[in-house]
């Protein structure tokens, strides 16, 4: 009898302890995703995860919401002086509270704003041309540019706004510099006026954030979150597992190959969303002879009829009903719905046609086509290399012989900012949501400060002339012609061959309803647990 | 002795030497590591200036003397990612990676050796068969496998145990510790098992074979006669006696076991070494992953050098040679 009594005993206290890992209370938010941020500073590095947590404990001035619409949090209104076009004028919301309790005003903004365009802050390049930040009143701040420059409120989306007080006091006055070998305050710890407020931080552990009740939003917030536990987890399959035991509520990036699967599961909810993030392949036109193909003495992309055959050949709606499984949508131009200048006319593509690719490239020259090596990464987008292997065996039906090299991100990258490939697959997120990113990164000629990501070769100094204007025109109305003539000219030369805007998708516990955001950083302020 | 001791620690720092060397130079193909440190939109201009500043551009073998300086003072430099001090960062990680190891060399030695045992004494039971089919599991399936098919079985299908993670950890200061609490305990079970379940098939596979061995011997036979219980014979005679190897084994196991923690931290995502390394290798974070690499070899070598003395203790043969030569 008395084994037996002792075996019920343990047994109910085993149930006990795993029903309360079971039953958690319905407000935590069980956050996970692939990648944790790499510092809590929010000036620090200007990648995805990072801003990511940011949002949550900080805020800029302006946010943009799951799809992608401007509105303002630090600041309730914002203009270019009339008087003066190099000054935009941005006007502080009232009566808002840091997390310590100290109030906000335009200190704070000079402050933060001066310490993200110190030499050791990644976003300084969001930065570029702010020549002075200066406080007008407790509420009012000037923005000065070297020229007038239309797009400075885009680009403020991510600049977090910190406490200068708390900052000065914690060694956070600067952002960590890789060369001193303390660590920076800022690092581990952090004080915003976000609508959470940080509780601990584990590096690559866990996160975790509590309401901070004192928000100016509080009072109309509907997300009905208490608090958030966030936690990295690298490995797919434990992140799907970890979603289906009903360990965690939320998966941000679900792997292509588990949608499917976790569609079908009772309990569990999936929504997948456009990225705002075109994929396409460039051809080296710049070259005199391309350095992986047989044809010698010229360059066969040179030919516009060549790179019409590519765009021609690729079976775009074939790469989305088969390699992305639905997950995406096919693309004509390197821009999104979501970006000034995209139009519909714009975002068409030519009807995919064997005959008359082969048509084109015997026009050109090549009846008997040419080899090439086409570069890919497989560790960056959706499918990269699936959607190179297709590539190959479409463009191998029009006779160019492609050989395909896949490889990551860190060897990828940096050849095509040296300008080293013939033929490659490259995305490009436009955080700014205007067609300029696009131009000065893709279209430009390369120099040390813009045509970074041109591995085309392409330099067309009329183009550039043209890119470089929107820089500082400040009439939409003049800047928005300037942007449909450059498109226009990019239709007609196709020196790139767009593929499609790839889907990610969250996975949740169906309790929960969080949309997909248009830049991968959900910001659950935005989220709306009442309308779902 | 002390002659026998130095030349191993002399040993030691040309293995240490040779695994940077090596280290260093296969970081020069994992790719750039300013890839992960910028933005799409940050300029050639400043991705020189990144590259010049953390000192990538110098000569290989000036990079590497300047590694090799650093090191020999404890000085790891800053993870590129992090921000943080290297030390630092492999200090907190340290002890999630020891508990596992420790865990699941427990685990290993008293699940491995009761099965070995009870498989030498009966080897044709149907307890004894299914042992040797688990074995042949715990042998053949990777580690990575094992880890996915315990989460789905355990976590997934039952919700019995947590899937990812080390909880309830305790922090004593100098050393967090999951041993305390209920919840860390059961979030170490699966990756215990994961890790440690080829080192037990090894362990019971051994003692098994070892036991056969030994019961045949003539000391055994005699104690049988003596009149002796099987209790007795088996377990005070018998089992002492296959123990030697296995202690070997078990001692020169723990290095890999440490080693090996790498897909099983990564796949239960607990956070020690091995998954700090792997996500180092991810981003390329050379400071990471070059002092992690000198600590596995550094241990391997330490736990080699401990095995080594301790044979000499144990056999006064190994002492006598050192001294002749």
């Amino acid at each position: 009898m008395k084994p037996f009594k002792t075996l019920a005993v343990a047994g109910t206290l085993m149930a006990a302890t795993f029903l309360t890992t079971v039953a958690v209370d319905a407000k935590t938010l069980r956050w996970a995703r692939s990648q944790d941020a790499t510092t809590l500073d929010p000036h620090s590095g200007n990648t995805g995860p990072n801003h990511v947590l940011a949002h949550n404990i900080y805020e800029p001035l302006v946010i943009r919401s799951f799809d992608g619409k401007l509105t303002g949090a630090l600041a309730t209104s914002w203009r270019v002086l009339p008087t003066d076009p190099t000054t935009w004028e941005f006007k502080l919301r009232p009566n808002v509270k840091f997390h310590n309790g100290n109030a906000f005003t335009a200190d704070d903004v000079v402050f933060s704003m001066k310490r993200a365009l110190m030499p050791a802050a990644d976003m300084k390049s969001l930065l570029v041309g702010v020549t002075d930040i200066t406080k007008v009143d407790d509420l009012t701040v000037h923005f000065k540019t070297s020229g007038p420059n239309p797009l400075l409120v885009n680009n403020l989306t991510n600049l977090m706004i910190m406490d200068k007080e708390w900052a000065e006091a914690n060694n956070a006055a600067t952002p960590q510099n890789l060369r001193e070998k303390v660590e920076n305050g800022a690092t581990r710890q952090a004080v915003g006026t976000g609508p959470f407020q940080l509780v601990t931080r584990e590096p690559d552990v866990r996160t975790v954030l509590r309401v901070f009740p004192g928000h100016w939003g509080a009072s109309e917030a509907n997300h009905g979150i208490t608090e958030i536990v966030y936690r990295p987890i690298p490995e797919a399959a434990t992140r799907v597992a970890a979603l289906l035991s009903g360990e965690i509520d939320y998966l941000q990036d679900v792997p292509v190959q588990d949608i499917a699967r976790l569609q079908t599961s009772t309990g569990i909810r999936v929504n997948p969303g456009p990225e705002n993030r075109p994929i396409f392949l460039g051809m080296n036109v710049g070259l005199p002879e391309l350095r992986s193909s047989d044809v010698k003495g010229k360059n066969p992309f040179a030919d516009v009829r060549v790179r019409q055959a590519v765009n021609t050949a690729l079976n775009r709606e074939a790469i989305q009903r088969v390699t992305m499984r639905g997950q995406s949508t096919p693309l004509g131009i390197i821009a999104t719905p979501y970006i000034n200048g995209y139009t519909k006319e714009l975002d068409t593509w030519p009807r995919y046609d064997v005959a008359a690719a082969r048509k084109l490239l015997a026009d050109a020259g090549y009846p008997n086509g040419f080899s090439v090596t086409l570069h890919c990464t497989n560790d960056r987008y959706v499918n990269d290399e699936g959607i190179c292997q297709s590539a190959v065996s479409m463009l191998g039906q029009i006779g160019i012989r492609t050989t395909l090299v896949a490889q990551s991100l860190r060897v990828h990258f940096p050849a095509i900012q040296r300008g080293e490939y013939d033929f490659y697959l490259l995305g490009w997120g436009i955080p700014t949501f205007d067609s300029h990113y696009v131009f000065n990164d893709l279209y430009r000629t390369k120099t040390q400060s813009a045509g970074t990501w041109n591995g085309t070769g392409l330099s067309n100094a009329t183009l550039d002339a043209q890119i470089d204007s929107l820089n500082s025109e400040i009439d939409p109305a003049k800047r928005n012609a300037t942007i449909a003539a450059i498109w226009k000219w990019i239709k007609d030369n196709d020196v790139y061959a767009p593929i499609h805007m790839q889907f990610i998708a969250g996975a949740m516990r169906s309790e929960w309803n969080i949309p997909t955001d248009v830049e991968n950083t959900p910001k659950m302020r935005f989220l709306n647990a009442r309308g779902s | 002795m002390l002659a026998f001791i130095l030349r191993r620690i002399g040993q030691a720092i040309l293995v240490l030497l040779t695994v940077a060397l090596i280290s260093f130079s296969l970081f020069r193909f994992v790719g750039d590591p300013t890839q992960q440190m910028t933005s799409q939109d940050t300029t050639l201009e400043e991705r020189l200036q990144i590259r010049k500043n953390l000192g990538l551009d110098d000569p290989v073998i000036i990079q590497f003397a300047r590694f090799v300086g650093n090191a020999a003072r404890f000085d790891f430099g800053v993870s590129y990612q992090n921000r943080q001090p290297v030390a630092k960062l492999i200090g907190d990680r340290f002890p999630a990676t020891m508990e596992l190891a420790f865990a699941s060399a427990m685990f290993a030695l008293f699940a491995g050796i009761p099965m070995g045992v009870y498989a030498g004494l009966k080897p044709n039971s149907w307890l004894a068969r299914v042992f040797q089919t688990v074995s042949l599991v715990g042998i053949s399936l990777p580690t990575f496998l094992i880890g996915i098919l315990l989460i789905f079985i355990f976590s997934v299908t039952f919700g019995l145990l947590p899937s990812f993670g080390r909880q309830g950890v305790v922090n004593l200061g100098f050393w967090t510790t999951g041993f305390l609490t209920w919840e860390g305990i059961r979030s170490l079970i699966l990756p215990s098992i994961t890790l440690g379940l080829f080192q037990m098939t090894l362990i019971m596979r051994l003692v098994r074979s070892e036991m056969m061995e030994v019961l045949r011997t003539d000391y055994v036979k005699f104690a049988k006669a003596r009149g002796l219980t099987p209790r007795a014979v088996n377990y005070r005679h018998a089992l002492k006696n296959t123990l030697i190897p296995v202690i070997t084994i078990t001692g020169l196991q723990l290095g890999s076991i440490i080693a090996f923690a790498i897909i099983t931290e990564t796949v239960f995502q607990w956070p020690g070494m091995g998954l700090m390394f792997l996500q180092a290798v991810q981003t390329v974070d050379i400071p990471i992953m070059s002092a992690y690499l000198l600590l596995v070899a550094t241990l391997f070598v330490l736990i080699n050098l401990i095995v080594d003395l301790l044979y000499a203790l144990v056999d006064p043969r190994i002492r006598l040679s050192g001294k002749a030569a």
